[in-house]
């Protein structure tokens, strides 16, 4: 599989970009395609399908975090829509995962 | 087969180093001018900078200090800390290593000092160069792991490289290490279900739950800003990317800094303290970590990194393995392994991993890593206290 993103494990609900998905591509999920409403940097993830808030979010086929909103099918997950289920995540100003830091 | 350099203990180092060690920082400076003499020589600093004592650095550099990659050690002290010098020297002497003692309050001050120690490196590089040499094999080799600078790639291309390469090392009878059990919160059941007795698993579950408690007390998890901006979320999402750098083996023990695994197998390291939150937080960066690796035996370390740290080590090599393709284009002349390729769909998991283990027995035999070759010789020591670990923790070979 060489698409632009990648499903780590068949329970998984996030997929993960293997390399910086630009604004407005098209991407086909199983419930049809979306289109990015924001550029998506490497090894970031993105919804797999609508995920309601409260969601236990699955990566490696394993718990990583809990939706704190609802979250639509393509959308970017990161931190400011899923906490830890341990301790709270640090983070500088990139609150949405937008940072000078972001590799482009 | 690896020439390695037989110590007079049994064991073998892969390098033969000069470590000139300050006991104090008020003698940092002075032990730095002494190593800045033997500029593309083997000769490194190290050293534990608290004028109060600890047991944990005072074992630690007792370890260090007759670590199978060191020949000999020249110890720099003010004169008035309370490291107990007479201690560690003996250690390092009755190890059958030259060494020596030099009081900065007593030798002059710093130019007589800076002399002194200078002159006695330079008759002992000449002297251990002599040091005798004997075939080593994989089985005989102690390797660590760690990630550092981790994003979203590192759990896909770099760790699991990683792991591949300890599958690799451990069949062939190494001892391999991973750590960081503030970075395996999350992990904890699917671990504890590899451990060789279910008594190890449960001192395996509860070394995570001790660091998951030692963290949520301190505020912070084991995380940096640059991990969320590399794409990870949360500590157990950076965790289960740690998690696989520890490969499929089954865990044979427990261990915490400075106890060396007794036999071939893959061993879990407990960094996090014992007892109530005293000194901070358990490791500050990276290289603490590479340290306490290297006080358990490790002769090299695996490094994996996706945003891109460029540190090695003192005493012990350190292989860089990028999980970024990007990062490693961009530092790539500080990157030994471009586990990148796997993201980009070039190469196998397999590939990298075998490439791992083909380039740990290249540098078991003496060559170089970038990080060595462009002379990063970082080390951090800081103050901790542990308990010893307990009967559960190194079964006998199942």
């Amino acid at each position: 599989m060489t698409g632009p993103f990648l499903l780590l494990h068949p329970n998984d609900n996030v997929l993960v970009a293997r390399a910086l998905a630009p604004e407005g591509l098209e991407v086909a999920l199983e419930g049809g395609t979306v289109r990015l409403s924001r550029p998506i940097p490497m090894a970031h993830k993105i919804a797999r399908h609508a995920i309601d808030e409260g969601t236990r979010i699955l990566k490696y086929g394993m718990p990583i975090g809990i939706a704190t909103q609802a979250i639509a099918a393509g959308e970017h997950v990161h931190v400011h829509n899923i906490r830890s289920a341990y301790t709270a995540t640090h983070v500088l100003q990139d609150a949405d995962g937008v940072s000078a830091g972001v590799s482009q | 087969m690896i020439s390695g350099y037989l110590r007079a203990d049994g064991r073998k180092g892969i390098r033969n180093t000069v470590v000139v060690a300050y006991l104090v920082e008020c003698a940092h400076f002075v032990a730095s001018k002494i190593v800045a003499g033997f500029d593309g020589e083997d000769v490194q600093l190290i050293g534990f900078p608290g004028c109060f004592p600890n047991e944990y650095a005072a074992q630690m550099m007792e370890r260090l200090c007759t670590h199978p990659n060191v020949g000999a050690v020249l110890f720099v002290s003010l004169g008035c800390e309370s490291f107990d010098k007479v201690r560690v020297s003996n250690v390092v002497s009755e190890s059958g290593r030259p060494v020596k003692t030099l009081v900065i309050q007593k030798a002059g001050g710093t130019a007589g000092t800076v002399q002194a120690g200078r002159d006695w490196v330079r008759a002992t590089l000449d002297q251990i160069a002599k040091a005798p040499r004997a075939a080593m094999g994989v089985d005989e080799l102690i390797i660590g792991t760690v990630c550092g600078g981790s994003d979203g790639t590192s759990g896909i291309s770099g760790n699991p490289a990683a792991g591949k390469a300890f599958d690799l090392l451990v069949g062939e009878g190494a001892a391999c290490i991973f750590e960081e059990t503030g970075e395996l919160i999350g992990c904890e059941e699917i671990m504890a279900e590899r451990a060789i007795t279910p008594e190890l698993g449960q001192a395996l579950r509860e070394s995570v739950q001790k660091a998951e408690r030692y963290y949520a007390t301190l505020g912070y998890g084991s995380f940096a800003a640059g991990n969320a901006a590399g794409g990870l979320s949360t500590i157990e999402e950076k965790s289960l990317g740690a998690y696989v750098k520890s490969g499929d083996s089954p865990i044979s023990g427990l261990i915490k800094p400075g106890d060396v695994p007794p036999r071939g197998g893959l061993y879990l390291m407990d960094v996090v303290p014992d007892g109530e939150v005293r000194f901070g937080f358990p490791n500050i960066s990276d290289n603490a970590e590479i340290v306490e690796m290297i006080a358990s035996g490790a002769h090299l370390t695996l490094f994996v990194t996706g945003r891109g740290s460029v540190v090695g080590s003192a005493i012990s090599p350190v292989i860089k393995i990028c999980a970024n393709p990007d990062t490693y284009r961009a530092l790539e002349g500080d990157m030994d392994v471009n586990a990148g390729d796997i993201i980009e769909g070039k190469r196998s998991i397999e590939a990298v991993g075998q490439e791992i283990r083909d380039l740990v027995v290249a540098v078991a035999s003496g060559a170089q890593t970038k990080s060595e070759a462009l002379g990063h010789r970082e080390f951090i020591l800081t103050y901790k206290s542990f308990e010893p670990i307990g009967p559960a923790c190194l079964p006998a070979s199942a």
